[in-house]
């Protein structure tokens, strides 16, 4: 099970990066939250998958799954989520600045 | 042209109603299962987006005349708040305490401090989904 | 137990919320920033003395013991720097009050200051690998918001280059902590030292550590600096001022407490490596210091220079060098924050940011023209102003460990600093006056004020060093004796 999930997590990542280097700045933003996504998917991975029963007091087994991971993506994802909406919002501003959200004409735009 | 929505509408008005349930559910249930101030807040963000979305946004900031970003700010008092409301009382930082009381109608119940942290995430996040949907859709 | 601890970062979190609901009254919003800075000044100098007392300190969140909770650690390294951190913020904001446009100010840029110090201060005090991550994420949405706050073109186009690096970088954090956590499994950064020194540093957790050197390396524009100039000069001085002083020094201070208290096993790889990228990051930045005429551009390669400098005394890691680059780190920040409200005033003034364009300006505004000269000499590092003791030390330190090729780079960058400072002097400041009296956009205390204290605390901190010396060679102790902090951390209460 941790192969498939760290193949998947591989796919993940190198679609992100097939993104990320597009032109179109909607897709850039796509491929950073889907990069996260890869990173969350590799931590819950990194604490073991099924080695117990859910961490929940009312579970009582013998064994539980580590929760820690699982807290740190839930932070990881509010914080993803955060701040995928303030690029999405920078963006949409960018575009009303300039009308375009193609990469190669906002690096042409002159500083000052 | 008129974009018939009596359906969106129809479903809209009940659906609501079930989210919102659904949303306190995964809130108060947050404490010993799975559920939480965020699920929740999630949950119930959600529900006021389909509100946005079946009917327009000034017809439903007539209903509900908040300002999100402040409902988000709140939430993030109310957190950072009740953290530091246990320095107050010679316990650490985000310290949390419980106990049974006997109430009417209810019975024994246990209260946690730890809801008041949670209700606070659950503000946070309601506003700022609903900020973000908003900033994003406003001037289309 | 010490809840005093939490407060540097918990105070600027709770006003910047609060200020929030107060929007509509900037003279409010100002001064209470201001107070907050003021008061976290008090607090940080108080545990400070008290880590001189106690040892250092440590704050379990929620009464949960390490390993298993998470908490804030405050030795005297982080303490020196959340100290500098409020000082400087505190003054900076003064000149924020008398340039900043109201656009601005109501655009919540005060809360948003009071954000970005709270990551930054949280940042110095964790002891928590994770909660260090989160803390970056403070830090970086509010100057992802500070960078764009405006939306001028410029600041778009840079604002977005910023979010993107910084969010792959970000992600890049996330899959090093993953990797680590699950190969010690545990995140607190006492223990995982602990656990590496027992099990030794084996290969793959040098490959995590390199994993970790680039993701502070993009934080702190060490190498991979790239994005920074633009970047930090695209937003108004006070907002460029606030990011050159405080943003750099957090990948810096992280590189330090990861490659001291965690990775410290294998230097032969992972310190060579930082002083290599340091070397380089010297050339780059120099370079790029002499080559721009735009004084924006100037200074931030100045940061540049100064972030490769400072890691100089990582790669070498003896107690001399460790001491000179935290005297030189608290320098730096002061001194960049000077640097960048120098050079945001000059551009103000002439309306220009480009040097060929300014001439003579010492006539008009002479205090100024003096002002950038201290500014100028303290980089350099000249005698008795505060730049001066740092870099003796860590150049001691090179020599001492005889990395002569560092030693020489360093010394070299000192000089590319002096020339590219003295190239603005000279253009801006000498020569015709071309601006005539009527002309003239005259210079107000408030912006002038700043300035002065900026200077008279470099003067102050290069004659009384001896003071500070005190705490720098304390933390450099600390730094280079892992088993202080983590005895501190793990065993006592």
């Amino acid at each position: 099970m941790e192969t498939i999930i760290i193949i998947l997590a591989g796919v993940l990542v190198s679609v992100a990066t097939y993104l990320v280097l597009s032109k179109n700045l909607i897709r850039v933003i796509l491929g950073t939250s889907i990069f996260s996504h890869a990173a969350h998917l590799l931590i819950m991975t990194m604490g073991g998958l099924k080695e117990g029963s859910s961490p929940l007091l009312g579970e009582e087994a013998a064994t539980y799954t580590d929760a820690l991971p699982q807290a740190l993506i839930l932070t990881a994802i509010v914080i993803s989520f955060g701040v995928t909406s303030f690029f999405l919002v920078i963006a949409y501003r960018a575009y009303q600045e300039t009308n375009t959200d193609n990469l190669d004409i906002l690096r042409g735009i002159k500083d000052e | 042209m008129k974009i018939n929505d009596v359906i969106l509408h129809a479903v809209t008005k009940i659906v609501v109603f079930i989210i919102l349930t659904l949303a306190i559910y995964l809130f108060l249930s947050g404490h010993h299962s799975p559920g939480g101030g965020f699920v929740g807040g999630l949950v119930l963000a959600s529900a006021f987006v389909l509100l946005y979305l079946a009917f327009d946004i000034e017809t439903v900031q007539k209903g509900i005349p908040f300002d999100f970003k402040l409902v988000a700010a709140l939430g993030a008092f109310i957190a950072a708040a009740s953290g530091l409301g246990a320095v107050f009382f010679g316990a650490s930082f985000l310290s949390q305490a419980f106990d049974y009381f006997d109430l009417p109608i209810l019975g024994q119940t246990e209260l946690a401090t730890v809801t008041v942290f949670e209700a606070g995430v659950a503000l946070a996040v309601v506003g700022t989904v609903v900020t973000i949907i908003l900033s994003i859709s406003e001037d289309v | 137990m010490n809840n005093i601890l939490v407060f540097p970062m918990v105070l600027p979190l709770i006003t910047g919320v609060i200020l929030i609901f107060l929007r509509p009254f900037i003279k409010l919003q100002r001064w209470v920033t201001f107070g907050v800075m003021a008061v976290n000044t008090g607090i940080s100098l108080y545990i400070l003395q008290k880590i001189q007392k106690d040892g250092i300190l440590r704050l379990d969140f929620g009464g949960w013991e390490p390993p298993f909770g998470i908490l804030f650690v405050g030795d005297s390294f982080s303490l020196l720097l959340v100290l500098t951190a409020s000082i400087v913020t505190a003054i900076i904001l003064l000149y924020a009050f008398h340039s900043l446009d109201a656009a601005r100010e109501k655009m919540y840029f005060y809360p948003l200051v009071n954000f970005l110090v709270a990551g930054v201060i949280g940042s110095f005090l964790t002891g928590d690998l994770f909660n260090l991550f989160v803390f970056f994420e403070v830090m970086l949405l509010s100057s992802y918001a500070l960078v764009s706050l405006g939306g001028s073109k410029m600041q778009l186009k840079h604002g977005i280059i910023y979010m993107t690096i910084n969010v792959v970088s970000s992600w890049m954090f996330l899959i090093a902590i993953a990797y680590l956590y699950g190969t010690v499994g545990t995140l607190n950064l006492a223990h995982i030292s602990q656990r590496i020194a027992e099990s030794g540093q084996t290969p793959i957790l040098t490959v995590i550590s390199i994993l970790f050197l680039i993701v502070f390396s993009l934080k702190a524009g060490l190498v991979l600096y790239q994005w920074l100039p633009g970047s930090y000069s695209a937003p108004p001085a006070v907002i460029g001022a606030l990011f050159g002083a405080l943003l750099t020094k957090v990948g810096i201070y992280a590189l330090y407490r990861m490659f001291t208290l965690v990775f410290y096993h294998e230097p032969a790889i992972t310190h060579t490596l930082i002083g290599i990228m340091a070397g380089v990051t010297l050339i780059g930045g120099s370079i790029g210091a002499i080559a721009y005429n735009d004084i924006r551009r100037v200074i931030t390669y100045n940061v540049v220079i100064a972030v490769g400098f400072i890691l100089v005394g990582l790669a070498v890691l003896t107690p001399a060098a460790v001491e000179g680059a935290v005297i030189y780190l608290v320098h730096d920040i002061i001194i960049k924050a000077l640097l960048f409200l120098t050079g945001g005033t000059m551009i103000y003034l002439t309306g220009t940011a480009r040097i060929e364009n300014m001439s003579g300006l010492i006539r008009n505004y002479p205090m100024l023209g003096w002002i950038f000269f201290i500014t100028m000499l303290s980089l350099a590092g000249v005698p008795p102003l505060s730049g001066f003791l740092g870099k003796v030390l860590v150049g001691q330190g090179a020599a001492e460990t005889g990395s002569y090729l560092l030693l020489a780079l360093a010394f070299l960058s000192s000089l590319a600093v002096l020339y590219s400072l003295l190239r603005i002097f000279l253009n801006a400041f000498w020569g015709e006056t071309i601006i005539s009296e009527e002309d003239e956009i005259p210079l107000k205390k408030g912006r002038l004020v700043p300035l002065v204290v900026f200077t008279l605390g470099t003067i102050a901190l290069g004659l009384g060093v001896e003071s500070i010396a005190v705490y720098a060679s304390d933390a450099a102790n600390v730094l280079l004796n892992p088993d202080i902090y983590i005895d501190a951390v793990m065993n006592d209460n």
